[in-house]
């Protein structure tokens, strides 16, 4: 799922003068300096290892650390001031509007065992609304989904989880849309809008689940208001992206006839910016379904409960079938609100008038069926009561057997695999990172900032050290970042291999893009338990899963660029006699420069991402301290110091990989 | 009035009007069996948190079910951590908890200073929380079970995580511990890793008897588990009043703690039937270790478990309803 969903660079700014060739005298190579910081790092590490690490105890609380707990205990008294009653005052109104949802479509509205409308209702205008407004294809599958949600056992939590994400969507819109209007009209808006979605995509939604459960308590409105934070930012980025790119053109012709800007923006801007509009809608869509998972940790309804449930009880299966409703409803959600845009745009082109009127003429048939399965969901327990199978048991139990087996079977083998990789790769950058004095990391994390991306690098760089000095959470912010390297280094190479091979094969692109969108959809929860039976509560474990949420985002990137190679290049080259390994490691690679750069910043981010997720399997360190923050009284402020701390990380080396890609860019063009 | 001239502009109105109609429209023949309006009175809604280990899970479904076949209760199962229930109180999410393992810190913050919950008795149950290692160690190192042997043995226990030291694995970051503590004031060459849940301390605790793999781990009493492969507890320097009160210096072993009940004070106001089987429940930790284990062991789903042994029990279940 997206974590930073960055509008595409549309203005370039301008290059720093590293790049310019007017300088006189031989020039080190950039990746030579970088090799002699590396080798005088390490020199230094085995000198002055175990020094001034700033590692502290495992409960400790210091510093900046009690400051933050004492804020957020003082939130936890402040029984009736005037921000708590605000705050309680919009959970209660949320909560209000999820229980009448709920009631309408999914639990029992006492004294009937179900809810208004049931389930034989629900599914027919569901399958009326679809066709309505995306077509009468797509009404078949979101009819399919709903009859599996029921079939695999889980329609309640489905239509909670439906419910949840649909409130916060129209949450999103409602807040998002005119903000992505004042941020498109206004460059100090974005100036200032920018950085705070930037935080509020890298932030751990960990780290902001406490203070969210002690404004609003736990359940259904915390639940929403989590997700919208992580929602908000992509409607915002894109639609503002949109509107800021309109024809010129269309703007002075109409603006010639004498338009006040409410009509400009009314009748001509938001029309002409519906479509990507839209995508922006699919895009924070799919960012709230990934939240489903998180938002059960503060008793969110919805499919991500049996999932964490799951989790505890370390049953892989019983977490796969809730892991493929939320999959289904992901693709039905994202294929309807696609189709949506195009539908509406096929209908405004002025069908055929008989068209119309026979379209017309089946929707009031089915809207004549939807009338009917209603009424009967309402009254006789066949139509109110969910479809049955033992579909979902037999696909858990199934699950759960070959993991079993796995386990039972590898178990030795992929321990001392975990063992071997940690000892040889992780231990040792760790040895490094961590084990220096902090200033010694500090000044080699700087002098290659320096060297890679330049001095906006470096300020950018200057300041994240910093802050993370001031958490007091140094050593083990050293520690997330070798994890978060290492990871990363994984991923490229995957997305090198599979994007690669995928960019120049038709046929592997349809077979495996199709597997990386439901990679990509799947919650983490139900590959870290099988993961976690096989490698055990480490490290490597968290590398593990951390690579298998990003490299999806990182190989569709890679082959979309080596797609993007004129072919007309690749067929001179073949015709020139070179050999496929050189055409990829000559032509389509070099070509494809810069969706490398954009995937090594995603895959970082993404990565970056599953830090928490670790943190609960066993990876230590600032994930960790998240979780822990979360879930214990005494640790609350550290835990808050790590979720910052890890912004900070996001931050350094999004900016150090942009700033990198940029004079890249420049120097190759 | 302008007539539309085509179907197509009435469709949404049309088809609105007929779901609403379809919705009010009362329903001749109707096979919708209702609950029993009668109890609704007497009870109400509970909610009852439910915390991540199995033990308390038996807890909270055998409540649950009584409270609800029995005395027509719709109960909410609220799944949250221990100490994140304790905010249901204040923000009214949740009513009772039925397992409190001491936390005196949220006793000072929600019962004393909020005033929004209070203690609603005993479970009958007495848990203990302790360092266990496999039942093979203790036969191979006798010494093993006391404390001042563990830093002999801490190479043992040496795993990738550990850093060089001896590993130390502890369950739920949420979980009640000391441990942090009681490595660093020990001064015991070992270093805590979670392993996240209940279940995860169970399988590396059941492999590492099978596969005679030394663990040295956190665990708990009353459990199922124990009963499937006895843990040995080692021994830590005994507990004191007063010797774990700051959490920073904590230097002996964990105290015993009777498990209790705590209710919101607006449920235990209400005095519904709800709240008064809440208040009597109360049961051993056989009964308990049986219901976990037909949930873990025998993978009955909680409800179906609790009813197997409400069934079995029916003169314990009618002294709670007195």
């Amino acid at each position: 799922m997206t974590t930073l969903t960055r509008e595409p660079a549309t203005q370039k700014e301008p290059v720093e003068a590293a790049s310019t060739p007017a300088r006189s005298g031989p020039r080190v190579p950039r990746g030579a300096m970088v090799a002699g910081v590396l080798a005088v790092w390490v020199v230094l590490s085995i000198v002055f290892q175990g020094k001034a690490t700033l590692a502290i105890g495992g409960a400790d609380q210091i510093g900046v650390q009690n400051w933050l707990g004492d804020r957020a205990n003082d939130l936890a008294v402040a029984g009736d001031n005037f921000f708590i009653s605000i705050t309680s005052g919009i959970a209660d109104v949320l909560d209000a509007v999820i229980q009448w949802f709920q009631l309408l479509i999914s639990t029992p509205a006492f004294p009937s065992p179900y809810p208004h409308i049931g389930f034989l209702g629900v599914l027919a205008v569901a399958w009326l609304f679809t066709a309505w407004v995306a077509g009468w294809r797509m009404s078949v599958l979101t009819a399919v989904c709903f009859a599996l949600f029921a079939l695999l056992g889980f329609y309640e939590s489905s239509m909670d989880l439906l419910i949840v994400t649909l409130v916060s969507v129209g949450l999103s819109i409602a807040i998002g849309l005119p903000l992505a209007i004042w941020m498109a009209h206004s460059g100090r808006a974005r100036a200032v809008l920018t950085p705070i979605l930037d935080v509020m995509q890298t932030l751990p939604s960990f780290a902001y689940l406490l203070p969210l459960m002690l404004l609003f308590g736990i359940g259904a409105p915390a639940a929403v208001i989590c997700t919208l934070i992580y929602s908000l930012p992509p409607l915002m980025r894109i639609a503002s992206h949109g509107l800021r790119n309109l024809s010129a053109t269309a703007m002075e012709a109409t603006d010639s006839m004498g338009q006040t800007p409410w009509q400009r923006l009314v009748k001509v801007e938001l029309p002409m910016a519906k479509r990507t509009i839209i995508v922006g809608i699919n895009q924070t869509t799919m960012a709230a379904l990934s939240m489903a998972t998180i938002a059960a940790f503060i008793n969110g309804p919805g499919l991500g409960q049996p999932v964490v449930r799951a989790l505890n009880a370390l049953r892989v299966g019983d977490a796969f079938v809730p892991g493929l409703c939320i999959v289904l409803m992901a693709i039905m959600l994202d294929r309807v609100t696609t189709a949506a845009s195009e539908h509406g745009e096929k209908l405004q082109r002025g069908q055929a008038r008989d068209m119309a009127a026979r379209r017309s003429a089946l929707l009031m048939g089915g809207a004549a069926v939807a009338v009917v399965c209603v009424y009967l969901s309402r009254h006789y327990t066949f139509a109110a009561k969910p479809w049955q199978s033992s579909m979902g048991d037999k696909l858990s139990s199934g699950v759960q057997t070959v993991i079993d087996w796995i386990s039972t079977n590898w178990a030795g083998t992929t321990a001392s695999i975990a063992n071997g990789f940690t000892s040889a790769v992780i231990n040792k950058l760790q040895y490094v990172l961590a084990g220096s004095p902090w200033y010694i990391t500090g000044l080699a994390i700087l002098a290659i900032a320096l060297i890679v991306g330049g001095w906006r690098a470096g300020v950018a760089t200057v300041i994240c050290l910093a802050g993370l000095r001031w958490l007091e959470l140094w050593n083990n912010a050293m520690i997330t970042l070798t994890a978060t390297l290492v990871a990363a280094v994984v991923v490229m190479v995957l997305a090198a291999v599979f994007g690669v091979w995928m960019g120049r094969s038709r046929q592997a692109d349809r077979v495996i893009r199709p597997l990386l969108d439901a990679g990509q959809t799947l919650p983490p929860f139900v590959y870290l338990i099988p993961v976690l039976a096989l490698f055990g509560p480490t490290r490597f474990t968290a590398i593990v899963a951390a690579v298998a949420y990003a490299a999806p985002a990182a190989i569709k990137i890679v082959a979309d660029g080596i797609k993007a190679v004129s072919s007309a290049t690749v067929e001179a080259a073949e015709s020139a006699g070179a050999l496929t390994i050189q055409i990829i490691t000559k032509v389509q690679i070099p070509m494809a420069r810069s969706a490398f750069t954009v995937a090594t910043n995603q895959g970082l981010l993404y990565v970056l991402a599953m830090v928490v997720i670790g943190g609960l399997v066993g990876a230590g360190a600032l994930g960790y301290d998240v979780v822990a923050g979360f879930k214990q009284l005494d640790t609350r402020g550290r835990g808050l110091a790590a979720g910052f701390s890890i912004v900070l990380l996001g931050v350094m080396l999004d900016r150090i990989t942009t700033y990198a890609a940029r004079r890249g860019e420049a120097r190759s063009s | 009035m302008k007539l539309p001239t085509n179907l197509h502009s009435l469709t949404a109105p049309l088809v609105a009007l007929g779901l609403v109609v379809a919705a009010v429209l009362p329903g001749v023949g109707s096979t919708i069996k209702k609950a029993d309006t009668a109890s609704e009175g007497k009870c109400g809604e509970v909610s009852i948190a439910v915390n991540n280990w199995v033990g308390y899970e038996a807890d909270a479904f055998v409540v649950g079910e009584v409270a609800a076949k029995r005395l027509g209760c719709i109960v909410n199962y609220v799944y949250v951590d221990e100490q994140i229930s304790w905010q249901g109180f204040a923000s009214g999410q949740v009513d009772a908890v039925l397992e409190n393992w001491g936390h005196p810190e949220l006793i000072d913050l929600y019962v004393k200073k909020l005033k929004v919950a209070q203690d609603a008795g005993s479970i009958g149950i007495t848990g203990q929380i302790g360092w266990y290692v496999p039942p093979w160690m203790k036969k191979k190192y006798p010494d093993i079970t006391n404390w001042k042997s563990l830093n002999k043995y801490s190479k043992l226990f040496k795993t990738s995580e550990s850093g060089g030291k001896g590993q130390l694995l502890d369950g739920d970051p949420g979980f009640v511990t000391n441990d942090e503590a009681l490595v660093t004031n020990l001064k015991l060459n070992y270093k805590v890793v979670f392993a996240g849940s209940e279940a995860a301390l169970i399988q590396a605790f059941r492999s590492g008897e099978e596969r005679k793999k030394p663990v040295l781990g956190y665990f708990y009493s009353p459990q199922w588990f124990l009963a499937e492969v006895p843990l040995v507890k080692v021994s830590l320097p005994k507990y004191k009043t007063g010797c774990d009160a700051k959490p920073a210096k904590v230097n002996c072993d964990y105290p015993d703690y009777p498990l209790h009940k705590i209710v919101s004070n607006q449920f235990a106001d209400s005095n519904s039937t709800g709240y008064r089987l809440i208040r009597n429940f109360t049961w051993s930790d056989k009964d308990q270790n049986l219901v976990a284990k037909y949930i873990t062991a025998d993978g009955m789903s909680p409800e179906k478990a609790s009813d197997k042994w409400i069934k079995a029990n029916p003169d314990k279940v009618d002294a709670w309803l007195r």
